[in-house]
C-alpha cells in the first residue's frame, strides 16, 4: 500500500478509535457538565477521523479506479489488522482517572503531531490538521487540568491516577516509535517525544504525580496493524450493522 | 389587592414570574415538581438512545446521534438550572430521582432493540415532546419558559434526524423495511401514553391551567398529534398499528383506538421493561462519580486557600 | 385506576413516588453536598460590540472549570465569542418588594427620552 496513505489511514483511525471510547462515557459522566464536555472532545475526533478518511478514500480511488472506498468503507469494512491506530487509543476507558489519562497523552501527541503536520508539504493533510489543531489545544488543556485536579485531590484520586499510570504507561511509547509509513512523512520524531516529554514533564510536576522511569521497552504494534484483544470488540460492536446489513445504505 | 391577587394579576397579564417575586407555595411545588421531571426525562432519555452511539451505521449518523444525545445532557443541566432558581439543589433532585421519589417519562422504560427504534425515538418521542414543548415557551415562570426556548431552538434538528433515519430505511433493502416497520409498531402506543392521562383523569390541569404552568390539555395535544403522524407515515409507506385509525370527516379529525392504561400506569409505576435498568444505570454514574467531583472540589479549596495565603 | 397509583397530571408532571416530593431543600447538610460543586451564572457576549448577556447557570468546581464548562454547555452552536461567570452566591439582586421605590419615580420623567420632544419635520435626524 502506497505509504501516504497508510500514514492517512493511521492518523483517522487513531481519532476514530479513541472518539468511539470516549464515546462509550455519553450518559454515563461523572457530572452533567463533564458528560457533555467529553463528548464534544468525542465529536471533535469523529470530526478529524471522517476529514482524514474521506482523503484516504480519494487517494486509494485515484490509485486503483476500480475501488469505491468511502470514509465508511474505511471505517466499517476493514478488519483489525487492517488499522494502524496506537494501542492507547483502543484501551478500555476503566475509570474516570484512566480515561483522563489516556486522553491526556493522546492529546498531547496529537497537539505537537499536528504541529508539524500543519507545516506538511501534503496539502490535505495540512489543511486537516491546522484546522483540528485548535480542537485539540483545548483537549490538551481540559485534559491537562484534569490530570492535576486529580493527581492533587484527594487521596483516592490520586491512588486511583497512580493505577492509572500503571496501567496505561507501557503504551505511551509507541506514540513517538516511528513506524515505516511514519518515517517517509518527513516528520521529526525526536522532537515530537522531546515535546510530549516536556509537556508531560510539566504538568505531572504541577499534579505531584511521579513521572515513570523512562524504559527502552513498551507496547507496540498497533501501527502495524497488530493490536490488542480489545480492538476486535470495538469492531465488533462497530461494524455489527454495515456487516449484518451488507450493501445498504444508511 | 391582597399578594395572591396581585399574583394571579400578573400571571393574567402575561407577566412572568421570576425567581424572587412572590409566589404561591402550591405553585413553586408544582413548578419543581414538573420542571425537575422534565429534566430527569432528558437525562435518563440519553440512555435508550446511547445504546446505539457505539453502533451506529455510518460515521455521519454516529455524529448525529452523539450530538443530539448530547444536546439531551445540555437540556437536563437547563432544567435542573431553572428548578434551581426555585430554591432545590441539584443533588436533592438526583436524590429524589435515584431513590425513586421523583419521577421521569416512562417512554424512556422502553428498549431500544435495532437501529430503526433510534429513527423511531426521534420522530415520534421528540415529535410528541415537541407538541408539549412548544407551548413550554409561554409558560409563567420564566426561568422554566428560558430554559424552554433554548431547548426548543436546540430540539428541531432532533425530529428531522429521526425522520430521515426511517425514511432512508423505508427505501432501502426488505429486511430495513422490516425493522422500520417494526420500530413504529413498537413505539406507536407509548408515544401516545406520553401526552398523559385523558382530561377528565387529570384533576390538577384545571389548576396548572389557571397558572399558565400547562397551556394545552393532554387531550388537545395527543389529537394534534395523531393528525400529524398520520399524515407523515404515508411518507415512509409504513402504517401505524391501530386498525380504528381512520379521518374523521365530520370532526376534521383523526378518529383513533383507545390506549391501553393500564399498560401506561404499571410502566409509569415501575413495571415497564427497563424501569430498573435506567435508573441502575443512572445511580451507578452518580455514585462512581462521587470520588471524580470529590476530588475536584477538594483540589478547588486547596488552590482557594493557597491564593488565599499569597495575598496574606 | 387513577387512585390505585396515585394522582396523575399532565405531560412533564408524572406525580409522585411513596413519601411524596419535598418542595425545598432541607437544612441538614451531608456529607455529599459539601463536596458538591457550587453554583455559577454564565454570561455570553454572542458578538463583538455586544454586550454580555446572562444565558443560565451549571456546576463547577472552580472558575477554570467553570469557564470550560460554559464553553462545553453553552457555546455548543457558535452562540458566543466571550463568556463571563462568575460564582451565583456572589451576586447581589434587588428585591422585587422594592420594585415601586426603586423603579416607579423614573415613570413620570418623560423628558429623559427623546419622543418627549417635537420638533418640526425639517429637521431630520437629530
Amino acid at each position: 500500500m502506497n505509504q501516504l496513505i497508510q500514514y492517512t489511514l493511521h492518523l483517522a483511525d487513531n481519532a476514530l478509535i479513541m472518539g468511539h471510547r470516549n464515546s462509550e462515557w455519553c450518559g454515563h459522566g461523572p457530572a452533567l457538565e463533564q458528560d457533555i464536555a467529553l463528548s464534544n472532545i468525542s465529536l471533535d475526533l469523529l470530526g478529524q477521523a471522517r476529514n482524514f478518511y474521506q482523503y484516504a478514500a480519494s487517494l486509494i480511488n485515484q490509485s486503483s479506479p476500480s475501488q469505491e472506498a468511502t470514509e465508511d468503507t474505511l471505517a466499517y469494512l476493514r478488519d483489525a489488522h487492517e488499522f494502524y491506530n496506537c494501542l492507547l487509543t483502543e484501551l478500555p476507558n476503566g475509570d474516570w482517572a484512566q480515561t483522563i489519562l489516556k486522553q491526556f497523552f493522546f492529546s498531547t501527541y496529537q497537539y505537537h503531531l499536528y504541529q508539524q503536520l500543519q507545516q506538511h508539504s501534503d496539502e490535505q493533510l495540512k489543511a486537516i490538521a491546522a484546522k483540528a489543531l485548535k480542537e485539540v489545544t483545548y483537549h490538551v488543556r481540559w485534559s491537562s487540568e484534569w490530570v492535576i485536579r486529580l493527581g492533587d485531590g484527594t487521596e483516592e484520586s490520586k491512588r486511583r491516577m497512580l493505577q492509572a499510570i500503571d496501567q496505561v504507561w507501557m503504551f505511551t511509547g509507541e506514540l513517538t516509535d516511528a513506524s515505516d509509513y511514519e518515517k517517509k512523512m518527513r516528520i521529526d520524531f525526536d522532537l515530537l517525544q522531546q515535546q510530549w516529554n516536556t509537556t508531560v514533564t510539566k504538568i505531572f510536576e504541577e499534579a505531584s504525580l511521579p513521572l515513570p522511569v523512562k524504559s527502552n521497552w513498551h507496547q507496540a504494534g498497533g501501527k502495524k496493524g497488530i493490536h490488542t484483544e480489545h480492538l476486535g470488540f470495538i469492531l465488533a460492536e462497530m461494524q455489527f450493522l454495515q456487516r449484518a446489513y451488507p450493501n445498504s445504505q444508511w | 389587592m391582597t399578594i395572591e391577587e396581585q399574583f394571579q394579576h400578573k400571571i393574567e397579564e402575561e407577566i412572568k414570574i421570576e425567581p424572587k417575586d412572590w409566589m404561591p407555595d402550591k405553585y413553586r411545588q408544582t413548578l419543581i415538581r414538573q420542571i425537575s421531571q422534565h429534566a430527569h426525562s432528558e437525562i435518563v432519555g440519553m440512555l435508550p438512545e446511547g445504546n446505539w452511539i457505539t453502533r451506529a451505521p455510518s460515521l455521519k449518523r454516529k455524529a448525529i446521534l452523539l450530538a443530539k444525545v448530547q444536546d439531551e445532557a445540555g437540556h437536563g443541566l437547563y432544567l435542573y438550572s431553572a428548578a434551581e432558581t426555585l430554591g432545590i439543589s441539584r443533588d436533592e433532585m438526583y436524590h429524589q430521582l435515584h431513590t425513586g421519589k421523583a419521577k421521569y417519562s416512562s417512554i424512556f422504560n422502553y428498549p431500544t432493540l435495532s437501529w430503526a427504534d433510534i429513527g423511531a425515538i426521534g420522530w415520534l418521542v421528540d415529535g410528541a415532546a415537541i407538541m408539549n414543548q412548544v407551548p413550554l415557551c409561554r409558560t409563567s415562570y420564566g426561568p422554566y419558559a428560558r430554559a424552554m426556548v433554548r431547548i426548543c431552538k436546540e430540539e428541531s434538528f432532533h425530529q428531522r434526524q429521526g425522520f430521515e433515519i426511517l425514511l432512508v430505511l423505508s427505501k432501502g433493502t426488505e429486511a430495513q423495511k422490516k425493522i422500520c416497520q417494526d420500530a413504529i409498531n413498537r413505539w406507536w402506543w407509548p408515544c401516545l401514553m406520553m401526552f398523559g392521562p385523558a382530561d377528565e383523569q387529570s384533576p390538577h390541569t384545571a389548576q396548572s391551567m389557571q397558572w399558565k404552568i400547562k397551556r394545552f390539555s393532554n387531550d388537545e395535544l395527543r389529537q394534534k398529534f395523531v393528525n400529524m403522524i398520520a399524515e407523515q407515515v404515508k411518507v415512509l409507506n409504513m402504517t401505524l398499528p391501530d386498525p380504528d385509525l381512520r379521518w374523521n370527516e365530520e370532526r376534521k379529525q383523526y378518529d383513533f383506538g383507545k390506549i391501553n392504561w393500564e399498560e401506561f400506569w404499571n410502566v409509569l409505576s415501575g413495571n415497564g421493561p427497563c424501569n430498573k435498568q435506567r435508573l441502575d444505570a443512572r445511580k451507578k454514574a452518580w455514585e462512581e462519580g462521587a470520588w471524580v467531583r470529590e476530588a475536584a472540589a477538594a483540589y478547588a479549596e486547596k488552590k482557594a486557600m493557597k491564593a488565599h495565603t499569597q495575598v496574606a | 385506576m387513577i387512585g390505585e397509583y396515585g394522582t396523575k397530571y399532565y405531560y412533564g408532571d408524572y406525580g409522585e413516588g411513596k413519601g411524596g416530593t419535598p418542595a425545598t431543600s432541607s437544612q441538614q447538610q451531608t456529607q455529599e453536598e459539601m463536596n458538591s460543586w457550587p453554583l455559577w451564572e454564565v454570561f455570553i457576549r454572542s458578538k463583538q460590540g455586544l454586550d454580555h448577556k446572562h444565558v443560565g447557570s451549571l456546576h463547577a468546581a472552580d472558575a477554570q472549570m467553570a469557564m470550560e464548562n460554559a464553553r462545553d454547555v453553552y457555546t455548543r452552536r457558535n452562540e458566543g465569542i466571550s463568556i463571563w461567570v462568575v460564582e451565583s452566591k456572589y451576586i447581589h439582586a434587588s428585591n422585587p418588594d422594592d420594585a415601586g421605590s426603586l423603579y416607579d419615580p423614573a415613570n413620570d420623567k418623560a423628558y429623559r427620552h427623546p419622543t418627549f420632544y417635537n420638533l418640526p419635520d425639517e429637521v431630520k435626524h437629530m
